[in-house]
Parts: structure tokens; sequence; C-alpha cells
């Protein structure tokens, strides 16, 4: 990447204040900035401006890593973070650095304008500046709303679900929802916990409630049954529907020996035999 | 045979695994796919989703509605532009697996559909892509 004419870093610093001004008047007029307060706009945008200047004056900005310009990446990196936290979107971020390009523009072409070929050259290469702190701001962003995204996944997995317990020494443990490796884990860690407390015989893992599944589903209900064995107890899956059948069959999984039915009743009889107890009618 | 309708689905997190898979079970509904045919095209869908987030490193999930005469299809292309697979003889082996999986996916998935067919070149990247008939 090329450096910057001299003559156009004097005009940005010289210019600094109108560019601001002229910066601002754009954003207001374009973006809803509905998350954020004008006050806080106006202070990113003074802060961007300074580093800007900063930078080009020491050169171009590469990948931002070094001298002049990684104090600009701290910024943005801060920027798009708290940005992210809260809940302004990818669009108004990138807004917010792109919209620089035309302040800038007017001002190289009141400044250069009668030198074509040297506004056009400048103007791309400042052009190509914002292009690259444009995409560091895109990036961080994108990482610190997955992080945002993660946190409140973990915060969701607190409420758990629910492990049951349907008749002395038989518990069972619906599950509801998308079974993703984290939640199956504390799914699997308060049922083996609670078959210990209750010193339960025999665990039922409902899957009704289960839309699709597939091999790491398969592979987490197989731990989990392995897991329940060791302890000497004994598990049935339950809730298994006809579709669910037919995908497993195809999918080529071997449920190796684990007793299936189609509903939580019949496995519920099940247990019950197995204890050795029966349900009559009362006469 | 002529497509009708078409799209395109990031494949990056665990989080898009999911969405491709609510995003094809509706496209399925659309195209009148029965109930064990929709799950066997989602369960599917998964597998070669999450290939492409775990193996890939992220990638595409390309949909497309097709017609054919009387019939209706949904055709699907999941690429990445990940490390690819060196030998594919041996991916499409039951029970294979790198990563600590059952080594189920690629073929599950081959055997839940009507076409299948996987392209991949170590160093550029992988594209399975699968069509699945009403
Ligand atoms: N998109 C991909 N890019 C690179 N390698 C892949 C890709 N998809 C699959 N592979 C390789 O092929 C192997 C087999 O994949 P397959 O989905 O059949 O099994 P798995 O993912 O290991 O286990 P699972 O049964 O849980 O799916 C993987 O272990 C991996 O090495
Ligand atoms: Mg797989």
């Amino acid at each position: 990447m090329t450096n910057l004419n001299h003559r156009t870093v004097d005009a940005l610093r010289i210019n600094h204040g109108e560019l601001l001004r002229n910066w601002a008047a754009d954003m207001e007029a374009n973006t809803s900035q509905a998350a954020l307060k004008a006050g806080e706009l106006q202070q990113q945008m003074t802060e961007f401006l300074r580093l800007f200047v900063r930078g080009v004056e020491a050169g171009s900005p590469g990948s931002l890593a070094t001298g002049e310009w990684s104090e600009m990446r701290h910024f943005l990196e801060k920027l798009s973070y708290n940005w992210a936290v809260m809940g302004v979107d990818s669009q108004e971020t990138a807004a917010f650095i792109f919209s620089l390009k035309r302040p800038v523009m007017v001002l190289l072409q009141r400044e250069f304008g009668d030198e074509a070929l040297f506004f056009v050259e400048q103007l791309w290469v400042v052009s190509e500046f914002i292009d690259v702190l444009a995409m560091h701001t895109i990036s961080t962003f994108q990482k610190s709303r997955e992080a945002v995204i993660k946190r409140q996944q973990e915060e969701l997995l607190e409420l758990s679900t629910p492990v049951v317990k349907l008749w002395d020494g038989i518990l069972a443990l619906p599950m509801i929802g998308t079974l993703d490796s984290q939640r199956t884990q504390v799914v699997m860690e308060s049922l083996l916990q609670r078959i210990v407390d209750t010193g339960s015989q025999i665990a039922i893992i409902d899957i009704i409630g289960v839309p699709t599944v597939d091999t790491l589903v398969a592979q987490h209900l197989l731990k989990t049954v392995t897991a329940i064995r060791l302890m000497g107890a004994d598990c049935i899956i339950s809730g298994v529907r006809p579709q669910i059948a037919q995908t497993i069959v195809h999918l080529g999984l071997d449920l190796q020996g684990i007793v299936t039915k189609a509903n939580l009743a019949d496995a519920l009889a099940l247990a019950l035999a197995r204890t050795g107890l029966s349900v009559g009618r009362a006469s | 045979m002529n497509s009708v309708r078409s799209g395109s689905h990031p494949v990056r997190l665990e989080q898009d695994v999911v969405l491709a898979r609510q995003a094809v079970r509706k496209l399925a509904q659309e195209c009148g796919l029965r109930l064990v045919d929709q799950t066997k095209l989602v369960t599917a869908v998964s597998e070669l989703a999450r290939n492409t987030v775990v193996y890939g490193g992220g990638g595409e999930m390309d949909w497309e509605v097709l017609e054919d005469g009387p019939r209706k299809g949904i055709r699907l292309v999941f690429r990445d532009e990940g490390p690819g697979i060196a030998d594919l003889k041996l991916a499409l082996t039951d029970g294979w697996t790198s990563g600590g999986g059952l080594g189920l996916g690629l073929t599950g998935a081959r055997r839940l559909v009507d076409e299948f067919d996987i392209a991949s070149t170590p160093g550029v990247g992988t594209r399975v892509t699968i069509v699945r008939w009403n």
C-alpha cells in the first residue's frame, strides 16, 4: 500500500475540524443510530479522526499492527466490541467508517480539484486506508457479536432440563430442542448426579421433543447410556417417532442394544415391570 | 429440469447448523416432501453442515428448488475452502473419522438422499452436492 502525499496529509490535518463537521452532518442525515447516543457518537468520531490524522502522518496502515496505527486498531476493537454489546448492527458499524469517504472526497476535490491525476490518485489511496480500517472493524465486530451470542447461550444453559422422578427408582429426562454439544453435556451431568442422589435403577430419556437425531446427537445419547450403565443403572430411550426411527436406520446408527420405546407411557410400563412393580385397576 | 428458486446461507458457526436445518425443513415442506423424507433430508443437512463448520472451517450452503415435470426437488451444495479431504474413499467409509466422531456423517447422508456427489481438493476445499426429490 502506498503512502499519502504530504500535501494530502497536511490538507487532512489542517481541515480536520471541517471534516468532522461534514462527517457528523452526513451521519446524522443517513443513519438512524437508534442504539447510540448523539454525544457518544460525536466523541467516537472526534477520536477516530484524531487517530486517523496521526496515522496518515506516519504512513499507510498496512495491517494496523505497527507504530502509529496500533492505537487506531485498539480504538476500533474497543468500539466494535462496545457496539456489538449495545446491539448496534453490523451495517451501522460499517457505515460509521465508510461514511468518512464522502467528506474526505469533498475536501480533496476542493484542495486538488484542478490537478485531476493527483486528486484521483490520492483519493484512491485514502479510500484504501479507510477500507482497511472498516474491514478490521467489521471483523472484530463479528467476533465480538459471536462472543455475545455464546455468552447468552451459556446463560440459557443454566436453565437446564429438569430431571423428573416418575416413581421410586425411576427417573425421566424429557429432552426438548436442539441437542448441541454443550447443552447435552450439562443435561447428562445433571441426570447422572440425580441417579446417584436418588439411588435410581432406571433412567428414561425421552427424545420426543428433539427435532433431529443425527450422528452427534446419537453419540451423546450413546455416551450417556454407557455412563448410566457403568453406574449400575439401566436406560430406556423413549419418544422415538417413526420418521426418526427410519432415519436412524439409514444413517447406519447402531444403538447397541439400547431399549427404545415409541412413547413415555410404554417406557414407564417397561420400567415398572423391570423393578418388579405392576399397575392394575383397583377393584 | 428447471431451477425455480435459489439462495444461499452462511454455514460458519455451530449456530448456523441449526439455522440451515430450519431453512431446509421449510423448503422441504414447501416442496411437499413427506414427513419421513423431510426428516431424512434435514438429518443429511445436519451432517453436511456440521462437517462444513467442524472440518471445513466454515462455508456456505446453496439451495435450489428444482422442477422436473410434476416432480419437485431440492438441491443443496455445501462448500468450504478448508483443508479438503486427501483420501475420499477413506472418508466415505462407514465408521471412519479423523475427529472422534462416529464416522457416519458422509455415508449416512449419502444413504438419506437421492443424489450425492462429493468433490474435494486438498488445500482448496470441499463441495458436497445432494438432491432429494418428492
Ligand atoms: N468439509 C470437510 N472438509 C474436510 N474434511 C472433511 C469434511 N467433511 C468430512 N471430512 C473428513 O471426512 C471424515 C468423515 O466425515 P463424516 O462426517 O463421515 O464423519 P465424522 O464427521 O468424523 O463423524 P460423524 O459421524 O459425527 O459425522 C471426517 O472425519 C473428516 O476427516
Ligand atoms: Mg460428520
